[in-house]
């Protein structure tokens, strides 16, 4: 009998546990096929861990569900290293949110690939035609997605240093030539006060390598593409110029300018000294103020013959193709658009303001403030990525070919290598017709 | 003298190792209570692996803060442990069907399970989340039960698809191989059935290899990042590795990435602390080294 009753507990104990593994465990969202559960809508955005944006978007979500009755939106924040990973595993499990954002340059492939829907936001505080070119995320002339700010890159100085040196400060009327720039690395690394003068994140990887070094090859007069159609790389991506810009880059690690790979945090060197010249972004800037005051030095990119030139498209907010309740999830999108928040999107991000309306609201992007020059950067010298479905592929690759280039592979071959795949992928894919 | 020497070179050698493997745990733990600054400042010297300057308790704060750590250790505790007590059941019940038992065709299944160990896990990760979305799932639903189809973002679905573990049968059919048959045939004369040999005279015997599938088994869950990331969308189900992506953020806080780094370590610390002796023991005894 006892043994009776211990074996009727232990059945007990295991149907039980397996009912709560199946069962019990289920919470969350999981019920959830399509990003809303009725008038309740799910959001999902890069920024967990990064409080300051965050916030933004937590009360951009408050003040939303406070305005109305009908609809009501949910956060989900997810780390930004793999969210990517996250929408994409999400989309083949067709369980992506009704909201969600996007990295400007992801938008066509997105979009392709059928994630997002196109918007309509029409009748906004905010309109469009308001916004940098760069902020707004659009695919065969549909709008997908839309960015309250956009980043610029930019080199940071110590205008002591650069004075020290007898190296003269640029402006956007006179960028330094190529000349002009490779002679004050050589200057700089004659002083022996700093074992690589030049600082450009050789050690970030990612979406780092295109976004900070392709508007350096643009300018040298190459591409990641030929955009007249999207249709090869080849002759583009390893034709002359480019193969130029690449033993160019080269020739900073060979000569000591620049280090094969750089230390974890790059501005925390820039700002302890140990290199000179740091090619970076926008975000940074206010950082850097507030440490070097006056000495800081704004200094625009480099024209290597073809013009100075920077990235664009930074985050942006766009809506799922499966989502169930388009109409709330646009009401969303409209109810963001809002200058406010424009506002408090480059406060808490430290980043350019996507309408000059907000900028006038924002310390320092005022006109004539000490960083409105990001704005003007970004007016005049933005380039975004590639508009293609195939821009994630292209970044791969690019990646791969610099990483190759700066560890001593030559730059012909590196670059063909990387145009031959890239023409394959095109091929393979159909050139992303449809 | 010569003997002398040797055993102090032995000694040195091991010290030196030790050092070796130590150091970074060390500078982990170390840096966790320095502020960023000063990890940065001592990295040129061995006030980098000592507890030295402004030590404070505020990078872990921070952590707390910034993740809820506390929530993502409980789920890296359950799922872990959930994961290691069935793993052990479903593959030494695997590895005892292929080692004990006599069936026609088990060393072409063994030789198919050993197979699958090359197939890098990320080759099958997006066919593997479009199948545990198929899977058909019981949920609570106020005061009923209803019957809904996909596993995502679920305790379940990143504990059950890693309970069947090729390297853990296999490795329980190796420690098996070692104990003689003779204990079989003798259970059977007295009356005893299979499942009765399993449990009572081959588990039993099976201590070390208990432990070290254990350990192996903890090991992967625990650092568990990208499945995770893939199927389980909301926070309060993540793991603690996905926690460390937080930190990747546009301001990045080494001292509290050394904090919570410390924080995840502690656990697969003492576990490995705890099984030791049984580890070692039957990866010797084995000669599988994993």
């Amino acid at each position: 009998m006892v043994f009776r009753t211990r074996r009727l507990a232990v059945a007990s104990v295991a149907v039980a546990a397996a009912t709560a593994l199946v069962a019990g465990c289920a919470t969350g969202s999981g019920g959830s096929t399509s990003g809303a559960s009725g008038d309740t809508l799910t959001l999902w955005t890069h920024n967990a861990g990064n409080s300051a944006e965050l916030d933004v978007v937590k009360k951009i979500i408050k003040d939303f569900n406070a305005s109305q009755s009908k609809y009501k939106v949910e956060l989900q924040a997810f780390p930004q290293s793999n969210y990517n990973d996250s929408v994409v595993a999400a989309a083949s499990a067709r369980k992506l949110p009704c909201l969600l954002d996007v990295d400007g340059p992801n938008v066509p492939n997105w979009a392709w690939g059928g994630y997002l829907s196109p918007m309509d936001v029409s009748g906004s505080e905010v309109p469009l035609s308001d916004q940098l070119p760069s902020t707004v995320g659009r695919y065969r002339d549909k709008v997908y997605a839309f960015g309250f700010t956009d980043v610029s890159l930019t080199f940071f100085a110590r205008t002591s240093v650069l004075k020290k040196y007898g190296i003269r400060i640029p402006t956007m009327a006179k960028p330094w030539t190529k000349d002009e720039f490779d002679s004050a690395l050589a200057e700089l690394k004659k002083s022996g006060k700093f074992e690589y003068p030049l600082e450009m994140g050789t050690g970030s990887l990612g979406e780092w390598y295109p976004y900070a070094y392709s508007p350096q090859l643009q300018s040298f007069g190459g591409d990641l593409i030929d955009r007249d159609g999207y249709k090869s790389a080849s002759g583009t991506l390893d034709g002359k110029d480019a193969v130029e810009w690449a033993t160019w880059l080269r020739s900073l690690v060979t000569k000591g300018y620049l280090a094969k790979k750089s230390g974890v945090d790059p501005n925390k060197d820039f700002l302890a000294g140990k290199s000179a010249i740091h090619w970076d972004g926008s975000w940074n800037a206010a950082k850097n103020a507030a440490k070097l005051g006056d000495d800081l030095a704004i200094i625009p990119p480099v024209d290597f013959l073809h013009g100075p030139r920077i990235g664009g498209a930074s985050w942006q907010w766009a809506m799922s193709s499966t989502c169930s309740n388009k109409a709330g999830a646009q009401a969303w999108l409209k109810f963001s658009r809002q200058t406010k928040y424009f506002v408090d999107y480059a406060r808490a991000t430290g980043t350019i303001p996507a309408t000059d309306a907000a900028a006038e609201q924002v310390d320092g992007y005022q006109p004539g403030g000490e960083f409105s020059v990001f704005t003007r950067f970004a007016r005049e010298y933005a380039v975004v990525r590639p508009v293609t479905p195939a821009y994630p592929y292209i970044s791969t690759e690019f990646q791969k070919a610099v990483q190759d280039i700066l560890a001593g592979a030559d730059p012909k071959d590196a670059l063909g290598q990387a145009a031959k795949d890239i023409d394959n992928n095109l091929k393979t894919n159909n050139h992303y017709a449809g | 003298m010569t003997s002398f020497l040797k055993h102090l070179g032995g000694h040195a050698g091991r010290v030196v190792l030790a050092l070796v493997f130590a150091l970074p745990l060390v500078f982990m733990l170390v840096s966790s209570f320095k502020p960023d600054d000063q990890i940065f400042g001592d990295l040129g010297s061995w006030r980098a692996f000592l507890p030295v300057g402004a030590l404070s308790l505020d990078n872990y704060t921070g952590v707390f803060e910034r993740v809820p750590a506390a929530r993502f250790l409980l789920n890296s505790v359950l799922i872990s442990s959930i994961t290691v007590v069935l793993g052990i059941l479903v593959n030494s019940m695997a590895a005892f069907a292929l080692s004990r038992m006599r069936w026609p065709g088990r060393k072409l299944v063994l030789t198919a399970v050993i197979a699958t160990l090359i197939v890098p896990f990320e080759t099958f990760a997006l066919p593997l989340v479009w199948w545990v979305n198929q899977l058909p799932l019981l949920r609570v639903n106020g005061f009923h039960l209803e019957w809904t189809t996909g596993w995502m973002d679920t305790y379940q679905v990143q504990i059950l698809p890693f309970v069947a573990n090729a390297f853990s049968v296999f490795f329980f059919h190796q420690y098996f191989q070692s104990i003689p048959k003779e204990i079989d045939e003798a259970a059977i004369v007295d009356g005893a059935g299979w499942f009765t040999i399993y449990r009572r005279i081959v588990m039993p015997l099976s201590g070390p290899a208990v432990a070290t599938v254990a350990i192996l088994t903890f090991l992967p869950a625990w650092n568990s990042y990208l499945w995770p990331l893939m199927v389980v969308q909301s926070e309060e189900l993540r793991p603690v590795m996905v926690g460390i992506s937080y930190f990747f953020q546009l301001n990045v806080g080494w001292g509290q990435i050394m904090a919570y780094s410390s924080l995840i370590t502690v656990p697969i610390l003492a576990l490995f602390v705890a099984f030791q002796r049984s580890f070692v023991n039957s990866i010797a005894s084995t000669g599988v080294k994993g």
